[in-house]
């Protein structure tokens, strides 16, 4: 009965249409309702989440290997999307769930925020669903607008204005690069889906690279690398991150990434399979970029959320590192570090959430002077958050970073493994730096009591990080079974 | 006992007693600290008595692997695999006999978050005896690397005034050697399929260009960590900031994981390039024994005279281990061993006069022996063997490294004995700056002799010091089948390398 049902509610396009249809539903509640707090819509709106989830994850359990496709492939629904968008799923939730204690401290949860959210969450589907040009730039400008929004949802905050402003600016100028990369892809090879560009680029490659596809290929990666964050398209990550509210910006760190790297692994992978070689330099300089901004920018930051800024920069180009590699092995790596970075990410921005002193949040990383003391539980976390992050064994961010180098090493580039891991010991200094501020200096004042849901999603973090060694199967088949759907 | 899985259970019975300190131990007052402490000293001692069994159940006329266990972990070829040979098993056991002197070496001189300190500690236990038992590639290197953790922050919370400075240093060093170290294991995977270290023991498993790279990879962290000259700064500075236990744990156990990581993965995996390279360690063994031993000569701390010490007696080691003989080896193994017992002795005994003056200066000493005759003559016995006098476990083991030496090349042996004298001469003028002399320091004239708890300390140290001098067999039995096959192996892999060689040469026009 209830497999019928899920199957029934999961033919093609089903999740999206749930979504899309929760987002106009719960407008609708909040724009008639006469008092105007969000918390009853922010928490429909997780439990729309959470039961989208439920079916994505049922039906992939009933049916590992399904392939749903319709639009005549526009829109694809595999393994890969499946896992991908489960990830988007627990990265918008946790982002929801961090945002009640938040909007109640500084003012009142706007109902808008969790529709928008839900709809930026249905573009997000849609773009780790796209098997055509024009379904990647819809499902991107989707996402894209929603979240603009979202970044400047207080509107009377003078950075949180700042920070939706130059996200829309910048963002609108990716979008024109990558539509003109995606115009110049039609041209040349006659087709807006990516099995008949892959056909095209293949046969193009016998006599050497056609240059009008390279030519699109390149714009199209940069309109990408900038929705992934890589360097040198990472110029409004800091500000972004820093001007948007806190849950905002942990929502940014996690949902929206995720979903701009599956867009880029399917189109790298699907679409461009014959001129691998030539994308493989390009995101191997991305990655090597962002990797060694990240390391070294981070060192001068003294804001934790432009810390988490560089931070999410760099980790973008370790993931990016497997992508280098080219195959089925490297995506799965992606796969696992996406995982794992946002389960970091979120337990680290709840603990940023937690930074609260006299009812006020404060940002700066020396005002968790002598945690160690004063919340001995919440510092032990966060140092295992940040040992995490600079990949230190047995954390999760050890594996993480094991996955994406081991098929780096196996596809040969040693240059970029070595460039690599030497950029993640300028990294582990920063994070230590964390660490000696809460452990080796003398205590500041403690902070006001975490709010229960904080609580909540950072111990689920932290427990995923810490616990991950001891049963790392169930992620890496999955990841695996995802990735296999790709090739 | 048999059939209990020994190993897992020395490994992780630390952890547990670090998870009941966690949930069991509340606040900071007297009570919880003193229990804290209790919980700590217990866990040690029941584990050092669970890893005795392993050594009463060693077979050592086995050459291979004993005590396996074996559970499948991640993916394909990686597997929770533990076993001991005889090179790794007494290392299990310096280690668990070390831990429970580090906890009585606390027991005063740690006055503020006591729980979490032992927590760390126990940790580390965790994760050292790790290493030394650990049979697949990612699990060694899981444990090898998690260690930083723990002693990062003790270090830093515990630590002295520059404390700060010293642990990221500490770091920082070893994890860029270890990161280096890490791209080596993925290539071995990959080009082995596996991470199973019994099957990457075998002969010619990897062919020598590649064994050139993987042996320089693996270098990078053993070097660091061992640590030889010209990467060994950071060791003196950890060693004077770390609070005395951490000094202890140091000296007795971290640095013999660059020497157990030479004698476990470079000399028998890459065989070619260990005998290639063999030159340059041999150099930079002579440049740390007599440099650091100068520099040794000229310190006014007392810690770091014992530091660069360490640098120094741990270049007889890589000394020894490269000769390939049966005596540098097991001279190397002895020495570590040997140096695991003395060095933390002597960290501990400065810790004594440490926890009653507050200071490690040399010159704020002087005339002890009138007031500490008990203290006196330890400090005599862990001096001595310090220097390698005969009848003390340090003679063993430099005595067996210089021999292999000298059969490897007598240039070499030649100037690692200048480093001989000049260690009496560091030594000694060290002893005597501290013992001898007037005792007209007024805060001095009313130190008091070893408290019933330091003599519980030293008194094993002293008592297996010199018995292990006069009668080392207990110590190189176990090591000889192993090292025997060890020697073998790598024999047979230079063989094969250069086979491998000469038909390249001969198809080549």
């Amino acid at each position: 009965m209830l497999t019928t049902l899920i199957d029934l509610l999961h033919g093609p396009l089903k999740p999206e249409i749930m979504l899309v249809t929760a987002a106009m539903g719960l407008l609708m509640v909040g724009a008639f309702e006469r008092h105007e707090d969000g918390r009853t819509i922010n928490w429909l709106a997780i439990v729309f989440l959470g039961l989208v989830g439920f079916l994505i994850a049922y039906r992939a359990y009933l049916h590992p290997g399904a392939y749903d496709s319709s639009f005549e492939g526009a829109w694809i629904n595999d393994g890969f999307a499946r896992f991908m968008k489960l990830l988007v799923l627990i990265g918008a939730a946790g982002a929801l769930l961090l945002s009640v204690a938040y909007f109640r401290d500084v003012g009142r949860l706007r109902f808008e925020y969790p529709v928008l959210v839900l709809l930026s969450v249905a573009g997000m589907f849609m773009m780790i669903s796209a098997g055509d040009l024009i379904a990647l730039y819809l499902g991107l400008e989707m996402q894209s607008l929603a979240l603009y929004v979202v970044a400047a949802i207080r509107r009377n905050d003078l950075r949180s204005s700042e920070a939706g402003l130059k996200y829309f600016v910048l963002g609108s100028l990716s979008s024109g690069m990558l539509l003109y990369g995606a115009s110049l892809l039609y041209g040349f090879t006659g087709s807006t889906h990516f099995h008949d560009i892959a056909a095209a680029t293949q046969a193009s490659a016998a006599g050497g690279p056609n240059i009008g596809i390279l030519f699109g290929l390149v714009f199209l990666l940069a309109g990408l690398a900038f929705k992934v964050s890589a360097v040198p398209f990472h110029m409004w990550v800091p500000d972004v991150y820093q001007g948007a509210p806190t849950p905002v910006t942990a929502f940014f760190a996690a949902a929206p990434k995720i979903a701009a790297f599956a867009l880029l692994i399917r189109v790298l992978e699907t679409a461009m399979p014959g001129i691998a070689n030539q994308w493989q330099q390009i995101v191997a300089f991305l990655a090597i970029a962002s990797m060694l901004l990240g390391a070294f920018a981070a060192i001068g930051q003294y804001n934790i959320k432009r810390l988490m800024a560089y931070s999410s920069i760099g980790h973008g180009g370790f993931a990016l590192v497997g992508l280098a590699a080219g195959t089925q092995d490297g995506v799965q790596g992606v796969l696992i570090y996406l995982a794992i970075y946002l389960a970091m990410t979120l337990g680290t921005f709840a603990v940023i959430l937690g930074m609260r002193r006299d009812g006020k949040y404060v940002e700066e990383i020396h005002q968790l002077a002598g945690l160690g003391r004063t919340n001995l539980t919440l510092a032990a976390l966060l140092a295992a958050l940040m040992f995490s992050l600079a990949g230190i064994p047995p954390l999760a961010g050890f594996w993480a970073k094991w996955f994406v180098f081991l098929p780096a090493i196996r596809a040969g580039l040693y240059p970029l493994a070595v460039i690599g891991v030497l950029a993640s010991v300028v990294g582990a200094y920063y994070y230590l730096r964390i660490i000696k501020i809460m452990f080796f200096d003398e205590p500041a004042k403690d902070f006001d009591p975490m709010p229960g849901l904080v609580r909540i999603v950072l111990g689920a973090a932290a427990a995923f990080i810490i616990l991950f060694t001891l049963f790392p199967g169930p992620l890496v088949n999955a990841a695996e079974r995802a990735a296999q759907s790709l090739f | 006992m048999t059939g209990a899985p020994l190993l897992s259970l020395t490994i992780f019975l630390p952890l547990i007693g670090a998870i009941l300190l966690m949930v069991m131990a509340h606040g900071d007052d007297a009570a919880a600290q003193r229990n804290a402490r209790w919980i700590a000293l217990w866990t040690t001692l029941l584990t050092f008595a669970v890893s005795l069994f392993i050594w009463v159940r060693f077979d050592p006329s086995v050459a291979g692997f004993q005590m396996v266990e074996e559970h499948p972990w991640v993916g394909n070829g990686i597997s929770y695999k533990l076993g001991v040979d005889g090179i790794s098993m007494l290392f299990v056991i310096l280690t668990t006999f070390l831990m429970p002197l580090c906890i009585l070496a606390s027991w005063d001189s740690i006055t503020t978050r006591v729980k979490e300190y032992m927590i760390a500690f126990l940790l580390l236990e965790t994760l050292m005896t790790g290493v030394f038992c650990s049979l697949d590639l990612v699990l060694f290197y899981l444990f090898f690397e998690g260690g930083l953790i723990p002693m990062f922050l003790i270090i830093g919370v515990w630590g002295g005034t520059r404390r700060v400075y010293a642990s990221f240093k500490f770091f920082l060093y070893t994890l860029a050697g270890s990161v280096l170290m890490l791209l080596a294991l993925m290539a071995m995977y990959y080009h082995a399929g596996t991470t199973d270290i019994v099957a990457l023991l075998k002969p010619g498993a990897f062919p020598p260009a590649m064994q050139t790279w993987l042996w320089l990879a693996f270098f990078a962290s053993f070097a660091v960590k061992m640590p030889m000259w010209p990467v060994h700064t950071w060791l003196p500075d950890a060693h004077v900031e770390a609070p005395t236990a951490g000094s202890v744990i140091l000296a007795g156990v971290l640095l013999k994981m660059g020497g157990y990581g030479f004698l476990r993965f470079s000399l028998p995996m890459f065989p070619a390039a260990s005998h290639h390279f063999a030159p340059l360690v041999f150099t930079l063994s002579i440049i740390a024994i007599i440099y650091t031993s100068l520099v040794a000569l000229a310190q006014e701390d007392m810690k770091k005279l014992i530091a660069y010490s360490s640098v120094a007696h741990m270049g007889y080691v890589t000394m020894g281990l490269f000769t390939l003989t049966t005596q540098g080896i097991q001279g190397g193994i002895f020495q570590m061993l040997s140096h695991g017992l003395v060095s933390s002795a002597l960290f501990l005994c400065v810790g004594v006069i440490y926890d009653r003056m507050h200071t490690r200066d040399i010159a704020a000493y002087g005339g002890l022996v009138e007031r500490m005759p008990m203290y006196a003559v330890a400090l005599m016995v862990f001096t001595l063997a310090n220097v390698g006098l005969p009848g003390t476990s340090g003679f063993i083991g430099e005595f067996l490294t210089l021999l292999g030496a000298f059969k490897a090349s007598t240039w070499v042996a030649f100037f690692a004995t200048i480093g001989v004298i000049l260690s009496a001469a560091y030594a000694l003028y060290l002893y005597r700056r501290v013992i001898f002399g007037v005792l007209d320091k007024a805060n001095l004239k009313d130190i008091l002799d070893l408290s019933p708890r330091e003599i519980a300390i030293l008194t094993p140290l002293v008592v297996l010091t010199i018995f292990f001098g006069f009668y080392p067999s207990p110590l190189i039995d176990p090591t000889a089948a192993s090292v025997q096959k060890l020697i073998a192996d790598a024999q047979t892999g230079v063989k094969l390398a250069e086979a491998a060689a000469r038909q390249v040469a001969a198809l080549s026009p």
